[in-house]
């Protein structure tokens, strides 16, 4: 076979029949128990979690999102911290982790690369995607490369379907991938650059930084890149490049100071509606 | 001719629209102000005039469903916002909470304050860090304002907000199984009754909405119920965001009344890719049954949506042009209820594995005879049998895509949807290198 050859109907490729979308990997539990120190600003930080909500149990998410930003997965140590902490047994505890797609079973890699292959995305070039980046790193779903930097895989809907095909590392949006974005993508986070995602933070953090803020904890990076990419603003370019409103809405100061600045969303020539439009397409 | 009337997205395309100070500018919080000279019950009597539907897919009478909660009994009572956007294809809500978060927070504080809850949640998906970025700033920015926390306004309202990530799970966009989820719990749906506005978070009555829902709240207390009900249809009132997403020139968020068209729609997007034709669609999610070309000018409005054999759900438009095979489209999307199921009911879990067996099949050209008639019978025993919606959701794309392209099913008896419909030709990518497999 050659490397850039297309797998998406090769007949072994991840959707034949025998082979199964998103593979059970068991628990890798571990037994090694936590530093004194660990410990110390676990329980620190779980106080936190606990105190955001009225019944205790409500914090078992985001602790296990904690656990992962320490150990970089679920542990066994991390279950039974949960387990104590919440007066649970490890079996609920691990019932929980186990239900969830983002708790992972065994150590992962600094970041996470996961490729929409969900209808939209996968039909718009995300099964091309994943297939070569698949090969490129020599991996497939949910398993890690030998330097443990990159963890593949295939995720649902992330609800950026609008920028399809989308690929997403450590939950950062990458838009409009192209099975070289995403070689590109990889390979310069094997090699310790600072990547940008499309929309997001300024650079991508590591897995466990990214965890520490599903746990609840802000990392000083909200007021970093864009608030909405192109297609997210396209129908709001359009309505004012036609002077379009909400019934009854006066056009504030403010929108009336950003028509005549803005130009959002890229081209928008030759639209149908566009009084000043050349014809394009 | 129907126009677009961006209210929720109107300043999505200032440099900085996620800070208060951005949303300050466009008017807000002022509603705020207004609703706290309401009564709370006038708030609610407000909403269920507007018209308001919820957002999130099912369009239940979002001010009805305030009114279910029992008086009040001294003990608490809870907004939970889901923020847990995963239906496939929707994506107006992640945009909305990235762009303007704000707009969600004042929401959930006015319908806090019309509910009498003084401790709200909003779920939000876990898959999406700088969301969380977002909506965690923007409260502590509305704590800091004195929007939220003790003696609000001076009014003697209180208010915490809490923002929760979840974990990776669709199932906990349903909202028992959200409810569950932010209990501790696997995201497995509840038996109802009970109902939420009875027994919901911590068996306490709650109030469960879509962000989408919550945040239309403000202009509706700022304008007025009439002037939300001035939009719309005679039953689907207001605006909505309607996601267009595939195979169109200009894929989009684009804000418009309901009953706006596809064809009006996607006429505004640039039109269908160019050289292409409209093959199939959702009109509002992988859950909602497919429309073809034959829809172009349905009323994307809950009746006319429903009458015309499908549902509006989320207004997540996935346009799909003749050079996609369906039976691939609907495997996928079979695949991912089948890994979705959260196990809990018999005939999803059970019937969305052979769904997945009988389509995996027939995606590569070795379905049998039978295939397409037992597809429909599994599909007769998961509809209306399911313990929730997922397992309904499951069998609307494979029997609409039957009743659309039977002949499509039937190709798949003896050839591979790669062979009929090379996947290079729908890629939005040029795809240099043609070399295919063979078997």
């Amino acid at each position: 076979m050659t490397d850039n050859m297309i797998h998406v109907h090769a007949e072994k490729h991840p959707h034949a029949s025998d082979a199964i979308l998103h593979p059970p990997t068991p628990l890798h539990a571990s037994d090694e128990p936590y530093t004194a120190e660990q410990l110390e600003s676990l329980h620190r930080d779980c106080a936190e979690i606990l105190a955001r909500y009225p019944v205790k149990r409500s914090a078992l998410l985001p602790i296990l999102h904690l656990v992962q930003s320490v150990d970089g997965y679920v542990t066994g140590r991390g279950v039974r911290l949960c387990a104590e902490l919440l007066d649970l047994s490890e079996a609920e505890v691990s019932g929980v982790a186990t239900f969830y797609t983002q708790y992972k079973r065994h150590p992962n890699g600094e970041y996470t690369v996961g490729v929409c292959t969900n209808t939209l995305c996968a039909i718009m070039g995300g099964d091309l995607i994943y297939d070569r980046l698949s090969e490129h790193l020599g991996i497939g779903h949910d398993e890690t490369t030998p330097d443990g930097k990159i963890t593949l895989e295939r995720v649902e809907c992330n609800a950026g379907c609008d920028y399809a095909p989308v690929v997403m590392a450590n939950w950062e949006f990458f838009d409009n991938q192209t099975p070289e974005s995403a070689c590109a993508l990889t390979d310069d986070l094997r090699a310790g650059k600072d990547v940008a995602p499309s929309r997001g933070a300024a650079t991508v953090c590591k897995f466990k930084h990214v965890e520490r803020v599903l746990a609840g904890f802000p990392d000083g990076r909200a007021n970093e890149g864009l608030g909405a990419g192109g297609p997210s603003i396209e129908g709001l370019a359009l309505a004012k490049q036609n002077d379009w409103r909400a019934p009854g809405a006066q056009p504030t100061d403010q929108d009336q100071a950003s028509a005549l600045t803005d130009e959002p969303g890229g081209p928008h020539t030759g639209h149908p509606h566009s009084s000043s439009g050349e014809a394009n397409e | 001719m129907t126009t677009l009337t961006p209210v929720l997205t109107r300043f999505w395309d200032e440099p900085q629209s996620w800070t208060l100070e951005t949303y300050l500018r466009y008017d807000g919080y002022q509603a705020l102000g207004t609703a706290f000279e309401t009564e709370p019950a006038d708030l609610v009597e407000q909403v269920k005039s507007s018209g308001l539907r919820g957002r999130g897919g099912a369009g239940f009478p979002t001010g009805l469903k305030w009114s279910f909660l029992p008086k009040p009994d001294g003990g608490p009572r809870y907004l939970v916002v889901n923020a847990d956007e995963s239906e496939p294809g929707t994506c107006k809500d992640i945009p909305l909470m990235m762009a303007a978060p704000h707009l969600l927070v004042e929401g959930a504080i006015i319908t806090s304050f019309a509910i009498g809850c003084n401790h709200a949640f909003i779920y939000l998906r876990g898959e999406v860090v700088h969301v969380y970025r977002r909506l965690m700033n923007a409260v502590q920015e509305a704590y800091d304002a004195g929007h939220l926390g003790k003696n609000i306004h001076g009014t003697g309202f209180d208010l915490d907000v809490t923002v929760h990530a979840g974990a990776g799970a669709y199932e906990c966009g349903e909202e028992t199984a959200l409810l569950d989820s932010l209990e501790g719990r696997r995201g497995q749906p509840r038996l109802k009754p009970p109902f939420p506005a009875v027994e919901g978070l911590y068996a306490r009555p709650t109030v469960v909405n879509n962000v989408e829902s919550i945040a239309s709240v403000p202009s509706i207390v700022g304008n007025g119920a009439d002037w939300f009900a001035g939009m719309g249809t005679e039953k689907s009132q207001g605006f909505g965001i309607f996601s267009l997403s595939g195979h169109v020139t200009r894929p989009g968020q684009y804000e418009a009344p309901l009953g706006i068209t596809l064809r009006e729609l996607v006429d505004m997007a640039g039109g269908i890719r160019e050289g292409h034709q409209l093959k199939f669609w959702t009109p509002g999610g992988s859950s909602t049954p497919i429309f073809t070309d034959e829809h172009w000018d349905v009323p994307l409005d809950f009746e006319s949506v429903a009458a015309a054999g499908s549902m509006l759900g989320t207004r997540a438009l996935q346009i799909f042009d003749e050079t996609v095979s369906v039976v691939h489209a609907v495997a996928r999307w079979t695949d991912f209820y089948a890994h979705e199921s959260c196990g809990k009911c018999t005939p999803c879990r059970e019937g969305t594995f052979w769904l997945k067996q009988i389509m995996t099949r027939l995606e590569e050209g070795q379905g049998t005879q039978d295939d397409v008639d037992k597809l429909l019978d599994i599909c007769d025993n998961i509809l209306g049998r399911a313990f929730c919606a997922l397992g309904d959701g499951a069998t609307s794309p494979v029997t609409s895509a039957i009743q659309y392209f039977r002949e499509e099913f039937e190709l798949g008896m003896h050839t591979p949807w790669w062979e009929a419909y090379p996947p290079e030709r729908s890629a939005l990518f040029p795809v240099a290198n043609k070399e295919t497999v063979s078997a």
